[in-house]
């Protein structure tokens, strides 16, 4: 192939989307994907257009000047609008399946917190329930980086882990909570991002779709260790999530 | 001392708000550049300083984008440009009789001034808060509670946090004053008999700036006040009940970090608006100086770019919440966010289309100032198509807070409405000083710096669409997939190093022509709005009142 087209070929890799993008492993990443690439394609002609009449205005002229009537404005007005109703619809529609709908009720339960600079996941163990935290007993040294009241039964059987683990193709349930500044709940690869702020509960689910790990980072300016505050999300089977969860509960109940 | 310093001179006030524009930016320009050496060589020691750490990272990017966002893109453009020029456009140097420039000035001139004494006073408070215990706050320009509310929660946000809220907060006053001045010099000093519709856009867009600064700043204003008075008097506007920080455990009546945010962007997003509308003025009104083909006075379209200017002011302040998209704000909050966000696109695009417009018919004559009108628009695009897809909350859950937006509005508001500043002072420096600049040195410092800004801040796209969140010290120790992105950061820091070597043509011509610049003609650029000294005939033509 000759050097030049080898270079185009290269340039269009580089600036297509797809390849910046991470890999997406969330049942509703793919759509954002879809949507985010054609939106970037057809503002990228509208942008090099626009741009090629700007050169095209400082080019030296012939006595006549090229027309652009009012018709033509219209027409260059209504183009764009167009391109703006079509992908305010179609991520409309998108947000209404992902953060308008409730979280199906056997998606698993994970309450996520964020402290100056790491990420805590607490599963509910076998009762379902979440156990009581007191603000007092919290103790990351001391092994209860949340409080857990351990006179509640219900804080009995949590499950307290630095690793978010799901099992593969369920639905999650993730409520976001933090204790001392806003953190910003990100991961890159499932296309989630969402403020976990004191005071609040912030709720939001998705569903994993492909087995692997991913990283989980703060996007909210935190503090000093921001930029090292990060997680690790695995997704796994279902059997090897059962077997995790079984010796947790299992280290839990020995303590 | 008295004509220079203490002086109510708009012109010698626009010109001290001009000054104090330049030394934010070289300083904020500086600091950028420490921030882009440590993202891309985080080891490496910065010879007098040391290993910057993460601290001085965040206390780096809080002190740019204050300095930037308030010291140079609102004092410049909008207060130090409107004191400048807005009298003698509105007909000041003819309301007594022709060449007589001295009723030419701004309406309240001693709040004019004032304000720039203000604006100069946050600027050294601003300035000072490194060199307090703790150094400057690292909270981001946008200081979320409760980092920024806890002297706690890091190191800067004691007497750092202190300190910068005390310079916001007499920026603010400044800056209300500065509007106070220049709706009235609008309301009471055009031109005998100049209507509403015969005002230039720049004017226009000054007034309808000037307008959104009142409400804007002072939320902004009250918004300081509470943080200080939680900070300091026992109030809680901004904290939860409950707040945990190093195992300490804080209670306090139940207020609400989220009302920060909304009381934050009510004023942030209206002062984007506030930051680029002076330069979508003087673009309309430069493009259509720079046209060959003349039409007599104002340009077909003229009322269009008028009312598009309005709606935007107008919507402006319905927007604020696409800031907010992730912040756990109710999801149909979000929806109502998201549309009025695209709705305000539209007056943007028509403008940016009626400027195509002029562009390809009009027949450009080629100088300085157009290039870095024309540089203005190109980048405006380029940052601006961005803005629809931020405003879908489903992209931005994904895009927010990442490089994606750094992109975005440093493109649209920060280079292009440098670039409009440039534009500003090519085309009045032979107004102000009688000489030309270099034509040849310009050329230069439009080309280098239009490619500078599109290889430095092009490249971000593909950082956010990576997935790399803004405000990180190093990629190193990161997710591992982030250090990937060095390569590319790398790139982006050698292009922000030559971007602002750039620059120094900028001032070398700016001083040389000073002192040594070509003579100027009264009128260089066949403008036709009234600060320029126009014939009697074509103002008899051109104004016919």
């Amino acid at each position: 192939m000759p050097q030049p087209v080898r270079g185009a070929g290269l340039f269009i890799a580089l600036t297509t989307p797809q390849t910046w993008l991470p890999r997406a492993g969330s049942l509703h990443a793919h759509a954002i994907d879809a949507l985010l690439r054609s939106s970037l394609f057809l503002l990228f002609v509208f942008c090099v257009l626009a741009q090629v009449m700007l050169v095209a205005g400082l080019l030296p002229r012939r006595e006549q000047n090229p027309r652009f009537s009012r018709i033509w404005r219209w027409i260059a007005t209504g183009a764009i609008v167009v391109l703006f109703v079509w992908m305010t619809i179609t991520a409309e529609h998108l947000w209404s399946t992902v953060r308008l709908t409730r979280a199906e009720a056997n998606a698993v339960p994970v309450e996520v917190t964020g402290v100056q600079f790491q990420w805590y996941f607490r599963y509910p163990g076998t009762d379902g329930v979440y156990g009581k935290t007191k603000p007092e007993l919290i103790d990351a040294a001391g092994g209860n980086p949340l409080g857990l009241d351990p006179s509640d039964p219900n804080s009995q059987d949590d499950v307290v882990s630095s690793v978010l683990m799901l099992p593969v193709d369920q639905q999650v349930d993730l409520r976001l909570r933090a204790q001392d500044v806003v953190h910003g709940f990100f991961v890159p690869g499932m296309r989630v991002m969402q403020n976990a702020t004191p005071g609040r509960v912030s709720e939001i689910h998705m569903t994993p779709n492909h087995v692997g790990d991913y990283a989980i980072l703060c996007s909210q300016v935190c503090g000093l260790g921001h930029y090292r505050m990060h997680a690790v999300l695995r997704v796994v089977s279902t059997q090897q999530f059962s077997a995790w969860m079984a010796q947790r509960e299992a280290a839990q109940t020995a303590r | 001392m008295r004509r220079y310093v203490f002086t109510t001179s708009h012109r010698v006030v626009g010109v001290q708000y001009l000054l104090l524009g330049l030394a934010a930016v070289v300083g904020g320009t500086v600091l950028s550049l420490l921030m882009r050496w440590h993202l891309a060589w985080s080891d490496a020691n910065l010879p007098g300083w040391g290993q910057i750490k993460p601290e001085d990272y965040l206390a780096l990017v809080t002190l740019h984008g204050t300095l930037m966002i308030f010291f140079v893109m609102t004092a410049a453009p909008q207060n130090g440009l409107a004191s400048l020029i807005l009298p003698e456009q509105l007909g000041g140097r003819y309301s007594a009789g022709p060449e007589t420039k001295i009723s030419a000035r701004m309406a309240l001139p001693r709040l004019n001034a004032l304000s720039v004494w203000l604006t100069l006073l946050a600027l050294l408070v601003l300035l000072a808060t490194p060199f307090l215990p703790g150094g400057a706050a690292i909270s981001g320009w946008t200081s979320y509670p409760p980092l920024s509310a806890i002297p706690a929660a890091g190191p800067g946000q004691s007497y750092g946090m202190d300190g910068w809220l005390l310079a916001i907060a007499l920026f603010c006053l400044g800056s209300l004053l500065s509007a106070v001045s220049v709706i009235a010099t609008v309301l009471t000093r055009r031109l005998q008999n100049m209507r509403w519709m015969q005002m230039p856009l720049t004017a226009w867009s000054w007034f309808v700036g000037a307008c959104m600064v009142f409400p804007a700043f002072s939320v902004l204003l009250a918004a300081c006040g509470m943080l200080f008075s939680d900070r300091h008097l026992g109030t809680s506007f901004f904290f939860p009940p409950i707040d945990v920080v190093n195992s300490v455990v804080l209670r306090h009546a139940a207020g609400s970090p989220l009302l920060w945010q909304n009381l934050f962007w009510f004023f942030g997003h209206p002062e984007v608006y506030i930051a680029v509308l002076p330069a979508m003025g003087l673009t309309t009104t430069l493009l259509g100086t720079f046209s060959v083909r003349q039409s007599p006075g104002y340009r077909a379209g003229y009322r269009t770019m008028v009312f598009s200017t309005i709606a935007i002011g107008l919507l402006g302040f319905a927007v604020w919440g696409h800031h907010m998209f992730v912040s756990g704000m109710n999801p149909y909050a979000s929806r109502g966010f998201g549309l009025l966000t695209i709705a305000i696109a539209v007056p943007s695009s028509i403008e940016v289309i009626q400027w195509l417009a002029t562009i390809l018919t009009g027949g450009l004559r080629r100088a300085t100032p157009l290039l870095f009108t024309l540089g203005f628009v190109s980048l405006f695009i380029t940052g601006g198509l961005t803005g629809p897809i931020l405003a879908q909350p489903i992209l931005d859950s994904y895009l927010h807070n990442t490089f994606f937006v750094v992109a975005h509005f440093h493109l649209v508001m920060g280079m292009a409405g440098v670039f409009a500043l440039f534009a500003a002072i090519y085309y009045w420096f032979p107004l102000l000083t009688g000489r030309l600049m270099s034509e040849r040195l310009g050329r230069w410092h439009f080309w280098l710096s239009l490619i500078g800004a599109y290889a430095v801040f092009f490249p971000m796209h593909f950082a956010g669409l990576a997935g790399e969140p803004r405000h990180y010290a190093q990629l190193t120790g990161t997710a591992a997939y982030l250090a990937t992105l060095l390569p590319l950061q790398r790139f982006i820091t050698i292009a922000a190093f030559l971007l602002a070597a750039t620059q120094l043509i900028f001032l070398w011509n700016l001083l040389r022509s000073l002192r040594r610049g070509a003579p100027s003609p009264a009128n260089p650029w066949n403008a036709e709005t009234l600060e320029w000294p126009l014939t009697e005939d074509f103002l008899v033509r051109v104004h016919p009142s």
